[in-house]
C-alpha cells in the first residue's frame, strides 16, 4: 500500500515505520498518491502563536479570550483536555480549568503568522480559499508534475515546513472532495493526518452523525432528528425530492452530501458572507442610552474592518442576546450597499427601536451581510437625507485624522456612553 | 343567475379582475370575482382588500342573480375563446357550480358563496371633481418611474397626489421619489379640487387606474378622503385605500440654484446613453457625463467587461464639470421628455441635478448622482 514518512517524506510501499529514517509518523492509504482535494487547519492555531513567542507558557493550559464575560477563542490542547472548548463562556471555562492562563489576543501578530503560512501554500498550489486566518482548502491537482511528488508528498512537506519555519502547527485532510477533506482534517488532530478515499466514503459516513455536515448547526441537526435523521446512512434512505420539499434548498445539498459528493470547487476569492462586531456586557443592561453606545462602538467597529478589507455590505444585522442566552436577530436591507459607520449605526439603532423588546441584554452585535467590494457601495447616497452627504464627509475627514494621529485621536461623544 | 354577454366585453371586466386579486392570497374568495346580474347590466367586483374595482358591462340578463368564481381561471377561459364569441354564464343557486359555455366549449366552475364576498364600505370623500383622463395619464405615468419598492419607506410605494402652490399658482401635483431619483409633476388644479386632501396613491392602485385612461377625452371623476381615493368612468369604478403615511418634505431636496446648465436633445442622449452602457452588467451602470464648452462626453468604464464612449453636440456653457449617474435613471428621466430638449442644471459632481423639458417647469425630475 502506499505509504509516506511524514518526518522525512519518504514515499515506500510497506512496512509500518520508515525504511528510511525508521520514524513511526507514516501514513498509508490506497489512493494516498492520487488524492488532490485538501484541508489544512492550524492546530490551537491562537494558543500555539502565543506558547511560540512566550516559550514559559508551553507546559501550562492557555486560553485566548477577552474578558471575565468574553468567550473563549482559542484554548491550547492542554486546556482542552479540562473540557475547555472555543465560544465557551469564559467564566465556565475558568471554572473548568482555573489554572489556565488567559491571555488577550494579538490579532495583528495572527495576522502576521497566518500570511506566513499562506505564503507556504501559495508555493504548492494558486487553488487556495482560506476559510479563516488558520485554515484552508487546497486544491493540488495537476500539481504532481510540477512539484514532482504527489499532493500527498507536498502536504506533508508543508506541514513540516509550517512547524520548522513558522513555529505552528496543523493538521491536514485529503480527500476528493471539500466536504470530505473538512471532516478528514478533524479525524487526526493535532499534527494530523488523515485520507478519506473514494472507495471507501460510504462506509466512512455511514454511522457518523449528520452534525458533521458543515453548516449543520444545533437547529439544522434538530430539524434532521425531527425528520428521524441522524446519521448520514438515515440521511441516505430518503430522495432528493423528499429533501428538497422537507429542507428546501439545503435538501439537494444534503442529498449528494449524504453520498460523499459534493461539487463545489476550491475558488481563491471565496465570497465574504458578512462583516461583523459584537460585545458581552460586563452586565446585563436594558438601558437604551448605554445600548445606543454600544451599537454606535460596534457599528464604528464593523466600519473600519469593511474599510480595511475594502468591502460594502447591503445588509444591516442587529444581534442581542438575552440574559437567558436566547438570541434575538433583526436584518434590514439598505438602498444601496455601505461601508459608512454612520449609515450602519442609523439602521442598526432603527432595528433596535423597533425591536419592541426590552431587554436586558447581556451581549449586542452589529454586522454587514450581503457584502460587496467597496466600488459597489455608498456610490450615490440618499436624496431624501441631504444632511447624509455631510455626515459622510464628516466621517471621511475622521478617518483621515484617526489613520494619521491613532484611532482614538477623535471620537463622536456618542461612543462613550 | 343567467346571462349572455359578448367575449370582448367580458374579456374587459374579467381581465381588470383578474389584475386586482391578490394570486397568492390564502383566503379563496379573495381570489374570486363577484359576478351580480340585474335587469340589462351585470357588474364584475373584484378586491384585494386595498382596491376594490367594479365593472358594468351590458349583457343580456336571462335571470337576475349572483355568484363568485375564480377570476384568474374565468379570464383563462375567456382569453382563449374564439373572437367574437357570445358566452353564456347559468349560476344555478342550488348547486356551487357555475356554468360557462360558447359555442361548443363548456366549463364547470366552483363558486363560493357571494355572502362571503368582502364589499369595501362606502366612504365620505372630501373632494369630488373631475378631470380629462389625458390630464391624469400624464400625471401618474411621468413620475410612477420614481415609486420606490423599499419596503421600510412603505410612505414612498406610490404617488403623492396633492395641491400645491407653484410658480404658476395652484396646481395638482404628482411626485414620486425613491430616494435616487424624484419626479414632480404639475397639472391646472381642476374644480372642486382646491380643499383635496394630499394622498399616497398606491403602486398597484396606480397600475390599475392606468387602464381607465387609454381614452384621452374621457372625463373621469375623482373623489378624495383622507384613507380613500376613488377613480370613476361610466363603466369602471376603482377605489383604494391610500398608503397611511406621511410623504417627506420633498421641496427641499429639488435644488433651486444649480448654476450650471447642459442642453441637449433628449432623444439623441437617451440613444447614447443606452448605447455607452450595454458595456457594463452591473446592476447598477454607472455613466460619466464631462462636459465642456458645447461637448459632452459619455463614457462607462467597467473593470470586469469594458469601456465605451461616446460625444454629443450639446449646449454647455459653464465650468467643466465630471459627474456619473446610473444609466437606468438617467434613461428613465430622458424618456419622459417628449416635446422639447432635456434641460440638466448640476451643481458639483455629488450634488442632486435637475432636470426639465425646455423652460417647462411643470414637470421637473432630480436626480441623485453616483460617485464613479
Amino acid at each position: 500500500m502506499p505509504s509516506l514518512c511524514r518526518d522525512c517524506l519518504t514515499c515506500f510501499e510497506t512496512g509500518s515505520r520508515c525504511p528510511s529514517c525508521g520514524g513511526p509518523r507514516v501514513i498509508a492509504h490506497p489512493e494516498l498518491m492520487e488524492l488532490t482535494i485538501a484541508h489544512m487547519d492550524c492546530d490551537a492555531f491562537y494558543a500555539s502563536v502565543e506558547k511560540r513567542d512566550h516559550p514559559e507558557l508551553r507546559d501550562r493550559p492557555v486560553i485566548v479570550g477577552g474578558g471575565r464575560r468574553g468567550v473563549v477563542s482559542t484554548a491550547c490542547y492542554i486546556a482542552r483536555i479540562k473540557g475547555v472548548r472555543s465560544a465557551m463562556p469564559m467564566f465556565q471555562a475558568l471554572k473548568l480549568c482555573p489554572e489556565a492562563v488567559v491571555v488577550k489576543g494579538r490579532m495583528e501578530v495572527y495576522v502576521e503568522t497566518s500570511r506566513r503560512i499562506r505564503a507556504l501554500m501559495e508555493e504548492l498550489t494558486p487553488a487556495i480559499e482560506p476559510l479563516s486566518l488558520d485554515e484552508a482548502f487546497l486544491d493540488l491537482t495537476g500539481t504532481a508534475r510540477l512539484h514532482g511528488a504527489p499532493p500527498a508528498v507536498m502536504l506533508a512537506r508543508l506541514a513540516k515546513r509550517m512547524e520548522e519555519e513558522i513555529g505552528v502547527s496543523g493538521s491536514i485532510g485529503l480527500s476528493h472532495n471539500k466536504f470530505l477533506a473538512k471532516i478528514a482534517s478533524d479525524l487526526d488532530k493535532p499534527r494530523g493526518f488523515a485520507v478519506i478515499g473514494r472507495a471507501e466514503t460510504a462506509d466512512f459516513l455511514r454511522d457518523r452523525p449528520v452534525g458533521m455536515i458543515w453548516g449543520v448547526g444545533q437547529a439544522g441537526q434538530a430539524a434532521l432528528n425531527a425528520a428521524g435523521i441522524r446519521t448520514f446512512a438515515d440521511l441516505r434512505r430518503w430522495d432528493q425530492k423528499a429533501l428538497m420539499t422537507r429542507f428546501g434548498s439545503m435538501g439537494q445539498r444534503l442529498y449528494h452530501l449524504a453520498r460523499g459528493e459534493d461539487a463545489r470547487r476550491v475558488t481563491r476569492d471565496r465570497a465574504v458572507k458578512s462583516i461583523s462586531s459584537e460585545t458581552t456586557f460586563s452586565e446585563d443592561t436594558a438601558d437604551r442610552e448605554i445600548l445606543d453606545g454600544h451599537i454606535w462602538r460596534m457599528s464604528e467597529k464593523v466600519s473600519d474592518r469593511a474599510k480595511a478589507q475594502d468591502r460594502a455590505g447591503r445588509v444591516v444585522v442587529l444581534k442581542l442576546k438575552r440574559a437567558d442566552f436566547a438570541l434575538v436577530t433583526r436584518r434590514h436591507a439598505l438602498r444601496e450597499p455601505t461601508q459608512m459607520a454612520d449609515t450602519i449605526y442609523r439602521a442598526a439603532r432603527a432595528l433596535h427601536e423597533q425591536l419592541g423588546q426590552p431587554g436586558p441584554w447581556r451581549l449586542l452585535g452589529v454586522g454587514l451581510a450581503e457584502i460587496v467590494p467597496a466600488a459597489k457601495g455608498d456610490l450615490s447616497g440618499d436624496l431624501l437625507d441631504p444632511d447624509s452627504r455631510r455626515r459622510a464627509a464628516a466621517e471621511r475627514a475622521t478617518d483621515a485624522i484617526r489613520a494619521r494621529f491613532g484611532a482614538d485621536a477623535i471620537r463622536k461623544g456618542r461612543g462613550l456612553r | 343567475m343567467r346571462i349572455s354577454i359578448e367575449r370582448a366585453q367580458l374579456l374587459r371586466a374579467v381581465s381588470q379582475a383578474q389584475s386586482v386579486v391578490e394570486r397568492r392570497n390564502t383566503i379563496p374568495i379573495l381570489g374570486n370575482v363577484l359576478i351580480e346580474a340585474e335587469e340589462a347590466d351585470v357588474t364584475f367586483r373584484a378586491t384585494d382588500l386595498d382596491i376594490e374595482v367594479i365593472d358594468k358591462a351590458a349583457a343580456q340578463v336571462g335571470r337576475a342573480g349572483s355568484t363568485t368564481v375564480s377570476a384568474v381561471t374565468l379570464h383563462e377561459i375567456v382569453r382563449k375563446l374564439p373572437d367574437g364569441a357570445l358566452v353564456t354564464l347559468n349560476a344555478d343557486p342550488s348547486t356551487d357550480i357555475v356554468t360557462v359555455e360558447a359555442g361548443r366549449s363548456q366549463f364547470q366552475l366552483k363558486t363560493l358563496p357571494k355572502e362571503d364576498f368582502p364589499v369595501m364600505p362606502a366612504s365620505q370623500y372630501s373632494s369630488n371633481f373631475s378631470v380629462k383622463a389625458e390630464v391624469l395619464r400624464r400625471l401618474f405615468d411621468k413620475s410612477k418611474f420614481a415609486i420606490s419598492t423599499e419596503e421600510t419607506r412603505y410612505y414612498l410605494n406610490g404617488v403623492y397626489m396633492h395641491v400645491a402652490e407653484s410658480e404658476e399658482g395652484r396646481v395638482l401635483r404628482c411626485v414620486a421619489t425613491d430616494g435616487h431619483r424624484l419626479a414632480r409633476i404639475d397639472a391646472e388644479l381642476p374644480a372642486g379640487a382646491e380643499e383635496m386632501p394630499g394622498v399616497i396613491v398606491p403602486r398597484k392602485t396606480v397600475g390599475e387606474l392606468r387602464k381607465l385612461l387609454d381614452d384621452d377625452e374621457a372625463d373621469i371623476a375623482v373623489s378624495v378622503s383622507e384613507t380613500k381615493v376613488r377613480f370613476a368612468t361610466p363603466d369602471v369604478t376603482l377605489t383604494s385605500k391610500v398608503i397611511d403615511g406621511t410623504f417627506p418634505d420633498y421641496t427641499r431636496v429639488i435644488p433651486a440654484n444649480n448654476p450650471k446648465r447642459l442642453e441637449v436633445d433628449a432623444k439623441d442622449f437617451a440613444r447614447a446613453v443606452d448605447r455607452v452602457a450595454t458595456v457594463s452588467s452591473e446592476r447598477s451602470r454607472a455613466v460619466k457625463l464631462s462636459m465642456d464648452e458645447d461637448r459632452l462626453i459619455l463614457s462607462v468604464n467597467a473593470p470586469d467587461s469594458g469601456a465605451a464612449e461616446e460625444e454629443l453636440a450639446v449646449a454647455y456653457g459653464d465650468e467643466k464639470l465630471e459627474i456619473g449617474f446610473n444609466a437606468k435613471y438617467l434613461l428613465e428621466i430622458a424618456s419622459q421628455v417628449d416635446r422639447e430638449n432635456a434641460v440638466f442644471m448640476f451643481n458639483s459632481s455629488g450634488d442632486p441635478t435637475l432636470m426639465r423639458e425646455g423652460s417647462d417647469t411643470s414637470a421637473v425630475y432630480v436626480v441623485m448622482p453616483m460617485r464613479v
